[in-house]
């Protein structure tokens, strides 16, 4: 019997280990790229090499200074304040309908909830493109927002309906019992218990719209190149590892922006539906 | 099915809400059958029933939650029928209490004074006596979700006082709390009931709640109120065997109606015969088949000559009574419960004695027998 237990507690062990390492390399294969361009960044010479020989951080300086980045980030936050905050008001109330009110189209609304990725970018791109040169505004913001509305609205309408279905509807029903009209009761109690879900949905369209490339790339002219398209010009000239820099500055940046968010408005709970209350 | 006249209870205070053959139907499925129903001004009126008796449907209906399909209701006299629910003036607890997560306790408590523009110093007076009412004086500042689930109850409840309400609706308000904490909860909402003089509407499945706290009753079944009674008249006269078998438990013995005399009824049980009240035996002829209902309390042990006879199968110990049960061939299920005060029962009639069973006239309900 003893000498069974012991080759069973070692099996154990193996299994253990094993687990973890699968774990282990899951996780590194997903920031393994992340981790090669953030040490790229730091290489000294001027070509895209791993491991660096040198270390500088000349790359930053030219990321910060470089024009068409310049112009590219202004122009991607112009875009992304005009595109994600239309796509937050039409998409919130496109997700009002569809919890309150039953109306035709109520399901073709709701496909879109669901299934916002059947169509690929490049041909929402092509398709606006196409359409903007019929009225000869291929060079304007105006396409960009418009393009990104359309690419960036299932992400918020889908936020915000969860954060609805999440609401106790009683809680409406309180507030009607207690005096309060339905335009107040939406005021004082719906609408503050929404604000999670509507930044949250408000955030993600701003960065999707921040890092869309494929259809920019078919809407955007010179002027109004976003950042991704500017840093896809900038590859297709030169190799050195200006790029990895300003991925360095976009991870952190991002993930700052994600954390403060999370600390303030706790984003987990308006994620998931199964998970409120 | 037994249809309860309009006047049921002929009630000297003046009518608190009255409800007009109220009808409310969800596609094809009737949820409430032309209820009616009056309710004293400062009565405790409570509706009991299974669930989907259509009892939150009439609660909604008076909140103004729900539109009716037909029938009228009325509040203090005033037709309730084109008020929207935020001008009623009707106090709601929820089962899940509803509180607003993101505002305090006292804004929470606040909030229906707030709605009506009082001023603010008259609010905070209000508040203030509203959570000292419920004993929660020192909670104001807290979050609902700070609160324990009896706690959150008492914010729910001065939630809906503070405004003065005519009519206080409670939806299942303790069936989220703990049997210790429900009983003490039930006796202060009693009390307070009984302060404020409220007319109150309270909706419960549990039948011991509604005996304990209610006025009157109205149990309902299948959309229908079956029987409008003090809890002593549902309790020892039910009209409805569904509500002789929903309220208390209930042993039922097969009969045949003997003879009728007046308001009086002969029934023959087995050798015996057994008196009851002939009201519930309308349209039945001598010779008809009947179910005799009676309370376990009601059972005692006769020396020999009782109406049925059988075999004691065991016992069940409940603190302050004895329930003895009894294999019977000529009861319903062949076992009848006998509730015996006490702890002595299991030595004066141990498992497999022989007994004799009896009751006292009155104390049996007879109804047409469903049994096919």
């Amino acid at each position: 019997m003893r000498r069974r237990l012991i080759p069973a507690r070692i099996g154990e062990r193996i299994l253990k280990v094993a687990g973890w390492s699968v774990v282990a390399l899951i996780v590194a294969f997903i920031i393994l790229p992340a981790v090669v361009v953030a040490i790229s960044a730091f290489n000294d010479r001027a070509i895209l090499t791993f491991p660096p020989q040198s270390w500088s951080l000349r790359w930053f300086r030219r990321a910060f200074t470089y024009r068409d980045f310049a112009v590219g980030f202004q122009n991607g936050l112009i875009i992304t304040a005009f595109a994600s905050s239309i796509a937050l008001v039409v998409g919130a109330g496109f997700a009002f309908a569809i919890d309150r009110y039953s109306f035709r189209g109520k399901r073709a609304l709701e496909a879109m909830l669901t299934s916002p990725l059947v169509i690929p970018h490049f041909t929402i791109g092509l398709g606006f493109l196409i359409l903007a040169a019929q009225v000869h505004a291929t060079r304007t913001f105006a396409l960009v927002i418009v393009c990104h509305v359309v690419l960036v609205l299932p992400f918020v309408m889908r936020s915000v309906y969860v954060s609805l279905r999440n609401l106790d509807g009683r809680l409406e029903l309180a507030a009607a019992s207690l005096g309060a009209r339905p335009g107040m009761a939406l005021w004082t109690v719906t609408l503050p218990l929404l604000i999670p879900g509507l930044f949250s949905g408000w955030l993600f369209a701003a960065i999707l719209s921040f890092n869309e490339f494929t259809a920019s790339l078919f809407v955007t002219a010179q002027a109004t190149q976003t950042l991704p398209v500017a840093m896809y010009n900038y590859v297709r000239e030169y190799a050195d590892p200006t790029l990895a820099a300003l991925s360095v500055i976009y991870i952190v940046v991002t993930a700052g922006l994600l954390t403060l968010a999370n600390q303030f408005l706790g984003l987990g709970k308006v994620l998931n539906v199964e998970h409120a209350r | 099915m037994s249809s309860i006249p309009p006047d049921v209870a002929s009630q000297t205070r003046p009518v608190g809400v009255q409800i007009d053959g109220v009808t409310k139907r969800f596609g094809d499925a009737t949820a409430l059958h032309e209820a009616w129903l009056k309710i004293g001004q400062g009565e405790f009126m409570t509706l009991l029933g299974p669930s989907g008796c259509g009892k939150t449907t009439l609660l909604n209906l008076i909140a103004g939650f729900l539109e009716a399909d037909g029938g009228e209701i009325f509040v203090s006299g005033s037709l309730m029928t084109e008020t929207p629910p935020y001008d009623r003036e009707i106090g709601v607890v929820f089962q899940n209490y509803a509180l607003f997560p993101h505002m305090s306790v006292a804004k929470n408590v606040g909030y229906g004074l707030r709605m009506r523009g009082v001023p603010k110093r008259e609010i905070e007076q209000r508040v203030a006596e509203a959570l000292a009412l419920v004993k929660l004086a020192a909670f104001g500042d807290r979050k609902p979700r700070q609160l324990s689930g009896g706690q959150q109850q008492r914010v729910a409840l001065a939630r809906a006082l503070v405004i003065r309400p005519k009519v206080l609706l409670l939806d299942e308000p303790f069936s989220a709390l703990d049997k210790n904490l429900r009983g003490s909860m039930q006796v202060e909402l009693k009390e307070i009931q009984r302060k404020l003089g409220v007319t109150t509407i309270f909706v419960t499945h549990d039948q011991s709640e509604a005996l304990s706290m209610s006025d009157r009753i109205a149990v309902m079944s299948d959309g229908r109120i079956r029987q409008v009674g003090t809890p002593d008249e549902i309790y020892r006269r039910p009209l409805d065997p569904f509500v002789a078998a929903f309220v208390g438990d209930v042993n039922v013995l097969p009969a045949r109606l003997e003879r009728r005399l007046g308001d009086m009824a002969t029934v023959a049980l087995g050798e015996g015969r057994v008196q009851v009240r002939a009201e519930t035996l309308d349209g039945l002829v001598p010779g008809a088949a009947v179910d005799l209902f009676v309370r376990p309390d009601a059972m005692r042990f006769a020396d020999a000559d009782g109406v049925l006879a059988g075999t004691v199968a065991t016992h069940v110990y409940q603190g302050s009574h004895v329930d003895v049960l009894v294999d019977v061939p000529a009861a319903r299920g062949g076992r009848v419960t006998v509730r015996v005060p006490g702890h002595e029962a299991p030595g004066r009639w141990p498992a497999g004695a022989h007994v004799s069973l009896d009751f006292a006239a009155g104390d049996a309900v007879a109804f047409a027998s469903d049994a096919k």
